[in-house]
């Protein structure tokens, strides 16, 4: 079975690039356009990981993370922030609400997918 | 990546410089709200985000420069000034050019850009100010730890990993056996578990972790990709990587790796501890890098009145997010294709109907009663088509604002735009065709219609101008108006260089609203007034020109220090329209139904001679100008036994009606409109051609124009006749 990813990001281009990438490498790719949709879609969809960007309107990335850890439940389900910020703070604050890790924008192919095997154990 | 993507790229932009104009205007406005001020961040985030993935490296530039100035606006480390308002308008303007520019090519302009980029730098905390442009790469994420002395490796080595994790590390979502897949994937690895430490039963605690790993990797992989792996658990575990070599390049590499760590030499040889702080109990306050450049990002508070239950939040904000509906994005080309479907399906009914009046068959009435269906579906489907090319007007709007910025500016005036009815839907082509007339008149309000501060202030105006800008539906057209608050048209001068250029006789006798309309006339133009900014070579001809190629009109009305008003009147789509089908000297065309008041059957009591060639209407008691269609047009050259044919009473945009006199009317329809652009070029009295039922072109009349080409080869001549009359 394919691992699935649950992209969420307001930029349409991120999206089309994750999506570009992702499905190339062979991952089922799903999508929302801001957090609380990516909340909202995330039981239904049950993804293996999630990939979440930090700017977002409606519910940021840390609102994800919040949400999604805050209920026990998914404490197991690996969180991607995607973030321009290398900044070290901006890490340690999405590590201290949950993240599994980060991927800095902008990505490629290579290094995402590198991010994705580590915490899904997925090459695909 | 594809062109596609990039594509998709350059429109998300323009939505986000749309997002970024309307989020500046609210603030300008006094908005200054988080969720404003933070769509604005977003939305030059997220510019930057996305122009990073394509390597445009100006426009990510600028856009981080922008940025870190709105970060210390969102964290309230600057306040928003009015001139730091400004300056924020003028960077997003120059923003979105840097956008055009990396889409269409071309280069802005640098002088403006450097200006730009020093002003923003003035505003940007010293520490802050360092541009820190990440290769695109796994190795930007963890600089301390890739040493490129340690890149060259390519012997095979084999490393000791010592591996155990913090019970923290368990609550991020990191993985222990993925980690180790990860490593296999670099060379060869054997893992032992290390149960040393683990406690009788009795003495383990909750959630706490005592194993450890013991692993061997062989490997010709630099040290830095084992540390690549282990990225994201620094600081959530205790690491050590190990090698049983002691090659030199060990040692040095040691050395390197203690001075970026600020260390003394290492007590053991050849060990690398990895762990680059403290495990802290709390890891969240302490920056894991501590040298790495420090934004402060503060916590957003999305809602002070979502500080209630959890689920009241949840709810709260599951409502804002229900409201943008689905929607899908499809190519313009397929939506035409449609369109032209649409047209053919609607020519072919009129066929059909002819021919079916034709069949010689004792009862159709079956057969009509089906085509009237087919009449309306087609129109339901016409319908729902042009509402997939209708769009809102407002981004047209917005843009117009930084027109109307750019334009004070460049006057040294004060002028406001006030947008009224952003919603308000238009064809695409038409917002499309738009930008250009609107931009030109709007300048020209700026320009020459809004004073100076001191003049308003002279005259007990608001120091800042007004223009309103203003789209509404009106009966089956769309009206757009440019309404400012200024002077008003100066007509004495209007008609002064009217007679100068020898575009009207010295004692032409013009009401108000003709001197208003000598503006729109060719080579018209008072760029030798003032300023480089409106008359740019180009007068305001080219407005009317290119609003009659979108068949709409343009009028002007104008009241002396109160301001003037610029109307444009458009139809609601150029694919379809209504007319009424009429012969003139034997050829059947077609008029819109919009342009005709009344229609009616002369008779000669109604004729009334004026002098020679001019002739009146009567009707009920008010005199109306004939205009013999088929002479104006060239097809009858003798009017004198014109028959007593069919009036149409037709309105012109001013107000003027006139009676247009064609032979016979036969229907009225619906005709789909093709353009004679690139067949034919631009026909006085004509505005494009149909294809009627019985499969015959047939020409679309565009009253305007024909009564405004009969009117003002005579208006002189009937004014003068008039008062001839009068006063015989």
């Amino acid at each position: 079975m394919k691992t699935k990813v649950l992209a969420i990001d307001d930029s349409r281009t991120i999206r089309n690039l994750l999506a570009a990438c992702l499905e190339e490498a062979g991952f089922e790719y799903f999508s929302a356009v801001d957090g609380r949709e990516g909340v909202d879609k995330y039981s239904d969809i049950d993804p293996d990981v999630v990939i979440t960007d930090i700017n977002m309107p409606n519910l940021d990335g840390f609102g994800v993370l919040e949400e999604l850890r805050g209920d026990g439940i998914n404490s197991k389900v690996p969180i991607l922030v995607l973030t321009t910020e290398s900044a070290a703070d901006m890490k340690a604050r999405a590590r201290a609400a949950g993240a599994t890790g980060w991927i800095t924008k902008p990505f490629d192919d290579e290094s995402l997918i590198f991010a994705l095997k580590r915490v899904t154990g997925a090459a695909a | 990546m594809t062109g596609s993507i990039m594509d998709t790229f350059f429109e998300e932009c323009e939505e986000l410089l749309e997002a970024m104009d309307a989020g500046l205007a609210a603030i300008e406005e006094g908005d200054q709200d988080a969720e404003t001020v933070n769509a604005v961040f977003r939305a030059v985030h997220s510019i930057k985000g996305g122009a990073g993935a394509f390597g445009l490296d100006e426009l990510v530039a600028f856009a981080h420069n922008f940025e870190t100035v709105f970060d210390d606006v969102r964290s309230n480390k600057l306040e928003l000034d009015e001139k730091l308002i400004q300056l924020l308008f003028r960077a997003s303007d120059h923003l979105s050019d840097l956008v055009t520019c990396a889409r269409d090519g071309g280069q802005v302009d640098s002088a403006h850009h450097d200006v730009l980029i020093k002003a923003l730098a003035e505003y940007i905390d010293e520490d802050e100010e360092e541009l820190v442009f990440e290769p695109m790469g796994v190795g930007a994420a963890f600089e301390p730890a890739a040493l490129p002395l340690l890149d060259a490796v390519e012997e095979e080595v084999t490393y000791d990993i010592r591996f155990h994790p913090l019970k923290e590390m368990y609550a991020t979502g990191n993985e222990p056996y993925f980690l180790f897949q990860a490593l296999s994937d670099l060379g060869e690895l054997s893992v032992s578990l290390d149960e040393n430490e683990l406690p009788g039963f009795d003495a383990m605690e909750d959630g706490e972790n005592y194993l450890s790993w013991e692993l061997s990797l062989t490997t010709t992989k630099p040290r830095s990709s084992i540390e690549a792996v282990f990225e994201f658990v620094e600081g959530l575990c205790e690491l050590s990587i190990t090698t049983d070599g002691d090659a030199e390049a060990e040692v040095d590499a040691l050395a390197a790796l203690n001075a970026a760590f600020g260390v003394g030499s290492a007590e053991e040889e050849n060990v690398v501890d990895v762990p680059l702080e403290q495990p802290a109990p709390e890891p969240v306050e302490a920056p894991a890098l501590a040298e790495v450049e420090t934004v402060e990002v503060p916590e957003v508070k999305s809602d002070p009145a979502s500080e209630n239950t959890p689920v009241a939040k949840k709810d709260a904000a599951k409502a804002k997010s229900a409201g943008p509906k689905p929607t899908l994005r499809v190519e313009l080309d397929r939506v035409d294709k449609l369109i032209n479907a649409v047209g053919e399906l609607i020519i072919n009914h009129s066929m059909l109907a002819q021919q079916i009046a034709n069949l010689d068959a004792s009862d159709t009435r079956d057969v009509e009663t089906e085509l009237e269906g087919f009449k309306t579906l087609a129109r339901d489907i016409q319908e729902g088509v042009m509402a997939i090319r209708a769009q809102p007007v407002k981004p047209l709007f917005q843009r117009m604002a930084r027109i109307v910025r750019e334009a004070s500016a460049a006057t040294g005036k004060s002028a406001k735009l006030v947008t009224v009815g952003e919603a308000t839907e238009v064809d695409k082509t038409v917002i499309e065709r738009l930008a250009d007339p609107l931009t030109h008149i709007l300048r020209n309000a700026v320009d020459h219609g809004i004073e100076t501060p001191e003049d308003r202030a002279a005259t007990g105006k608001e120091k800042a101008g007004e223009i309103r800008l203003t789209a509404a539906h009106r009966s089956g057209s769309v009206c757009i108006e440019v309404k400012d608050d200024g002077a008003g048209l100066n007509r004495k001068k209007i008609r002064q260089i009217a007679i100068d250029k020898g575009l009207i006789p010295e004692n032409a006798e013009l009401n108000d609203n003709e001197i208003d309309n000598l503006l729109f006339l060719p080579g018209f133009s008072t760029a030798s007034e003032i300023s480089n900014l409106s008359g740019r070579g180009v007068g305001m001809d080219v407005v009317k020109n290119a609003v009659t190629k979108l068949g709409g009109r343009v009028n002007i009305a104008s009241t002396p220090g109160r301001g003037s008003t610029f109307s444009i009147i458009l139809p609601l789509t150029l694919a379809v329209m209504d007319g009424m089908v009429v012969s003139v000297a034997g050829h059947t065309m077609v008029v819109p139904i919009t342009a005709i008041v009344e229609t009616m059957r002369g008779n000669d009591d109604m004729i009334n001679n004026l002098g020679a060639d001019g002739t009146l209407l009567s009707i009920r008691g008010s005199f109306v100008p004939i205009c013999d269609v088929a002479s104006s047009l060239g097809l009858r050259r003798d009017t004198t036994n014109e028959p007593a044919g069919v009036y149409l009473l037709v309105e012109t945009e001013n107000g003027d009606r006139c009676a247009l006199a064609v032979d016979d009317i036969h229907d009225q329809r619906q005709v789909v409109i093709k353009s004679l652009d690139g067949v034919c070029g631009n026909v006085p009295g004509v505005s494009a051609a149909t294809i009627l039922g019985d499969g015959k072109i047939a020409m679309i009349l565009d009253p305007e124009s024909i009564v405004t080409a009969s009117s003002s080869a005579a208006v002189f001549d009937t004014d003068r006749r008039m008062s001839n009359a009068i006063a015989s």
